[in-house]
Order: C-alpha cells, then sequence, then structure tokens
C-alpha cells in the first residue's frame, strides 16, 4: 500500500520533469496527433455544417446570423490562447524550462491568426447588420488591442539576436499583458457603453434558440481541440529547430528509425 | 432538425446575405488549413534541409584527405 | 552602509541633474505635442464646434504620443556607459532604483507636458470647464504611462534600434489610461462631474505603482545579461 502511494507521487514528479524534456514531448505527442486531427477537424466539419444548414434562421438577422458559429468559437480560444501563451512565459521564467518557451512562441503567431479571424469574421458580420464594414463596437475593440498585443509578443521574439533572452523578454511581455487584459477590456466596454448606450452589442444574439445553440457548443469544443492540435503541430516544429544540434533530432534528420514520425 | 433551404441555390443565396456568410467561412477554413499544414510542411522541409546538411558534413571530412 | 532610502534619494537626484543637463531630450516630447496639436486644425478645417469636439481625445492622444517618443531614454545611457549594470548587481532593491528612475523622468517629461497642456487646450478650443479635467487627469495619467512605459523601454534597452518596438508593445497597454483620461475631459467640456474617471485612473496609477517596477526590474535584468 505505502509503496504504491510512493510509486504515484514518483511518478507524478518525474511527469512535472519530463515536460522539461523537448523530445519527450515530441516522441509523445507522435501518437496524439493523427487522433486529434481527426477529431478536430471531424467535430469542425459537423458543427458548420448543422450551423450553415441545419440550424433554424434568426428571426431579426436571418441567415447571415450563421456567421456566429465560426466568430464566437474562434474569439473564446484567441483570449484562452494568449493565458496559455503567458502561463507558458511564466513556467519558463520560473522553473528554467526549455519546453515551455517553445509553446510560448508557437502561441504567439496562432493566437494572432485567431484574431485574425475574430476581427474579419465580425466586420463582415456588421455589414449586413449594421451597414458598415467597421463598427467600433466594445467587443470587437477589445479583439483589436487583444491583437496588437499578439503582434507585440511577436515582434518582441523577433527583435532578440539571443534566443534566450528573447524567450524571457516575451514571457514579461506577455505576463505584462495579462495584467492588461481584464482592465483593458473593461475599460473598452464602459467606453463603449458611454458613447453609444442604446446600441445592441453585435456579438450578443438578441434571443437565441437552444437549437441554435447545440452547433455552437460543437463549434466551441472543435475549435478548444483544433488550438490544441495546431499548438502541438507548431511546437514539435520547433522542438525540431531549436534542438538540431541533439542526436535525436539528427538521427530524425537522417531517416534513422526511431518511434515514428507521423506529422 | 430539418434542412433549412429549399434548393442549394437557396443554401448559397443565404436569403441575401450568402456573400457574406460564404466569404466569413471561406476566410475562417483557409486560415484553419494554414495553421494546420504551415507547420507540417515547415518540419518536413526543415528535416530535408537537415539531412542534406548532415550528408554534406559526412562527406568533407573524406574530401579533405 | 548606504541605506535604500538614501539610493533612492541618490539615484532621484543623478536622474534628474541629468534630465536637466539635456534640456534638449526634456524639450523635444513638449515640441512634439506642440506641432502635433498645431497640425489637427490645418488637417480638420478651423471651425470651433468641430475643435471644440475632439479636443479632449486629441489632446490625451497626442499626450500619449509624446510620452511613448521620449521613453527610450529612461535606460538607454545608463545601459550604454554601464551604469544600469552597477544597479543591477548593487545589494540594494531593484524596485526602488526604478521608481526612482522612473520618478525623476516623470518630472522631466510627463509633468512639462502636463503643465503645456492648459495652452494647447485653449488652442483647440477647448471649453473652460474643462481646464481642471485636462490637468489632473494628464497629471495621474502621465505619472502611470510613465510607470507602464519603464517596461516597455527595459524590455527593449538591450536593441539598437528598440524605439518603434516600444511604441507598438506599449500602446496596448496605455488603451485604458486613454479612454478614462480622455472621457475626464470630455465630461468636463459638458459640465458634467468627471471625478469617477479620475478615481479610475488613480487606481490605475496604485496598480503600476506596485507592480510596473517589478516588472520593469525583471525586464531590466533580462536585456542587460541578456
Amino acid at each position: 500500500m505505502a509503496n504504491n502511494k510512493q510509486e504515484r507521487l514518483f511518478m507524478n514528479w518525474q511527469w512535472f520533469h519530463r515536460l522539461g524534456s523537448p523530445r519527450w514531448f515530441y516522441e509523445k505527442t507522435d501518437a496524439w496527433v493523427p487522433w486529434l486531427v481527426i477529431l478536430a477537424w471531424g467535430l469542425l466539419l459537423v458543427g458548420t455544417v448543422w450551423g450553415l444548414g441545419f440550424a433554424p434562421m434568426d428571426a431579426k438577422q436571418k441567415d447571415s446570423y450563421r456567421i456566429i458559429y465560426v466568430h464566437v468559437p474562434v474569439a473564446f480560444i484567441s483570449m484562452a490562447c494568449y493565458y496559455i501563451m503567458a502561463i507558458a512565459g511564466a513556467v519558463g521564467l520560473i522553473w528554467k524550462m526549455k519546453l515551455p518557451y517553445m509553446v510560448m512562441k508557437s502561441a504567439a503567431p496562432i493566437g494572432f491568426a485567431f484574431t485574425i479571424i475574430v476581427l474579419a469574421t465580425g466586420s463582415i458580420w456588421g455589414r449586413p447588420t449594421w451597414g458598415t464594414w467597421w463598427e467600433w463596437d466594445g467587443r470587437m475593440t477589445s479583439y483589436l488591442v487583444l491583437s496588437f498585443l499578439y503582434l507585440g509578443i511577436i515582434a518582441l521574439q523577433n527583435a532578440f539576436q539571443s534566443r534566450d533572452t528573447a524567450d524571457k523578454a516575451s514571457a514579461i511581455l506577455a505576463l505584462v499583458g495579462t495584467v492588461n487584459i481584464p482592465i483593458i477590456y473593461k475599460s473598452v466596454d464602459w467606453w463603449y457603453t458611454l458613447h453609444q448606450p442604446a446600441s445592441l452589442n453585435l456579438t450578443s444574439a438578441p434571443k437565441i434558440h437552444i437549437s441554435m445553440l447545440y452547433p455552437l457548443f460543437t463549434m466551441i469544443a472543435a475549435s478548444y481541440i483544433f488550438f490544441t492540435l495546431v499548438l502541438i503541430l507548431y511546437t514539435r516544429a520547433e522542438i525540431l529547430r531549436r534542438e538540431s544540434k541533439t542526436q535525436w533530432v539528427k538521427d530524425l534528420a537522417s531517416g534513422v528509425p526511431s518511434k515514428g514520425d507521423k506529422a | 432538425m430539418k434542412f433549412q433551404f429549399d434548393s442549394v441555390d437557396a443554401f448559397l443565396k443565404m436569403g441575401g446575405h450568402g456573400a457574406f456568410v460564404w466569404a466569413s467561412y471561406v476566410i475562417v477554413y483557409a486560415i484553419l488549413i494554414y495553421l494546420t499544414l504551415a507547420p507540417v510542411l515547415s518540419k518536413k522541409t526543415f528535416l530535408k534541409q537537415q539531412k542534406k546538411l548532415l550528408h554534406l558534413q559526412k562527406k568533407s571530412p573524406e574530401n579533405s584527405q | 552602509m548606504a541605506k535604500s532610502p538614501s539610493l533612492f534619494g541618490a539615484t532621484f537626484r543623478r536622474d534628474l541633474l541629468l534630465a536637466f543637463r539635456h534640456k534638449g531630450e526634456m524639450i523635444n516630447p513638449l515640441v512634439f505635442f506642440l506641432i502635433a496639436i498645431s497640425l489637427i486644425p490645418l488637417g480638420i478645417g478651423p471651425e470651433k464646434a468641430l475643435l471644440m469636439r475632439i479636443a479632449p481625445g486629441i489632446l490625451w492622444v497626442m499626450a500619449l504620443l509624446a510620452t511613448l517618443l521620449s521613453l527610450d531614454n529612461l535606460f538607454r545611457s545608463d545601459f550604454d556607459d554601464g551604469t544600469l549594470e552597477q544597479l543591477l548587481i548593487s545589494p540594494h532593491p531593484l524596485y526602488l532604483s526604478v521608481l526612482a528612475k522612473v520618478l525623476a523622468y516623470w518630472l522631466a517629461t510627463g509633468l512639462p507636458l502636463t503643465l503645456l497642456s492648459p495652452v494647447l487646450g485653449g488652442m483647440l478650443s477647448l471649453p473652460s470647464g474643462a481646464f481642471i479635467a485636462l490637468c489632473s487627469s494628464l497629471l495621474i495619467g502621465s505619472a502611470a504611462m510613465s510607470l507602464i512605459g519603464a517596461v516597455g523601454a527595459a524590455l527593449t534597452v538591450g536593441l539598437r534600434k528598440g524605439g518603434l518596438l516600444i511604441s507598438l508593445i506599449v500602446m496596448p497597454l496605455y488603451v485604458p489610461i486613454l479612454i478614462f483620461g480622455a472621457s475626464a475631459v470630455t465630461e468636463a467640456a459638458r459640465g458634467n462631474p468627471f471625478d469617477v474617471q479620475l478615481a479610475v485612473l488613480g487606481a490605475i496609477l496604485a496598480i503600476a505603482l506596485l507592480l510596473a517596477p517589478l516588472a520593469t526590474a525583471g525586464a531590466l535584468r533580462v536585456s542587460v545579461n541578456g
């Protein structure tokens, strides 16, 4: 009995320290990737078809509301991505591990791409709804600022000669951004109500029917799984780049068979 | 749960908002596909480069004899 | 063995002295502020009603930009001549040294901007009721901007051309300050109370006073050791 408990504690500790090993991560995720691809893209397609073709039409916005099925889920993950990025940076700073920094670096362009999706779909959605291509509403403006935060991280990452300095500096910036995001969001929200008190918020659908929610939940789940997939893919590529001098990467490159390589 | 549109044509037109809805979905899917494929491609290219590099490194000690 | 408060005092006095010796660097943001404000009527037209309406926002945006311009100077000269390294290896808390430098910097840049603002407000036909709001919001806001901007300056001090990067990094962080600062002046111009806005600005300043020097200290260590 005591042995089991000790074993379990030992395993937990091991697991945490293994997180410091990029090679472990790379080899572990080999098996995960194909499943994640199937799950993510499967759910995306199911949710898309459901939302586009089978969810009932909205009374006010007619069929243009269907943009919600891509706009809202990606909005959620673009925010989640920033927090993952910041947490990875914090872990890297505190425990001085390599892998978290690689995850942090991978998350930045992904999150930025997500904010582009949110801004583009939000803008396109605004056109038939409000008649203008850009509307400075609270949500959209917050996401615009979020995209700037991502750009700052990406720019800082690429500005330094030393990989180590770039990582630490970006981690600090990401953490500073994290503290600011709620403040920014609240301020922009307040600013918007100040200037347009009676207007409806674009991204809160007025009366949403339960049958409209199912495809939305599907898409939200799909987007989180997709984010996990893509973050892993980018991190794997980053691992190889950074660890190119190690034997295991050299073996991988020259085709020496080890544990198999799917994506 | 039934299909909401009478015909494929109606599905594409989306009650006049077709251009907006489809443009959104196309943009989103294009970016999602890019996010999925780009890292895989980049990794494969990197491995190919490294293979060439290693190959050259192996050769040069023999040549400089 | 010098106690912490006196290192604070020494750093503060030294930085203030250096700032006043480089009056050119002090004048630059003020001149920018002046010229940029003057461009507005040239771009938009001299119609007083329009100018009056946009004056609060424009004044705040330009003050923000002027602050951004001079941020690079905060740590650069100390980085270049090795003084920064000395501060880092000194046994005194870096938090206090950073605070001293930012305070001196604010007195040399943010405060003059605040004092100049009524003149520029007059140029943009700002209603008379808004001047107090303008000065008080800028006073608190520029202090907060100096503190937060110091983080950006510390992150990029190791780079040769850090200027534009600082702006990119710091501007999103300034958004809340801008929103509440401009709103204070706008409301005052309409004759409404603006204490809520000032209170929020004060809260932001308090948070910045607590946290920004920590982040700045960390960033300085990264930049100097990198």
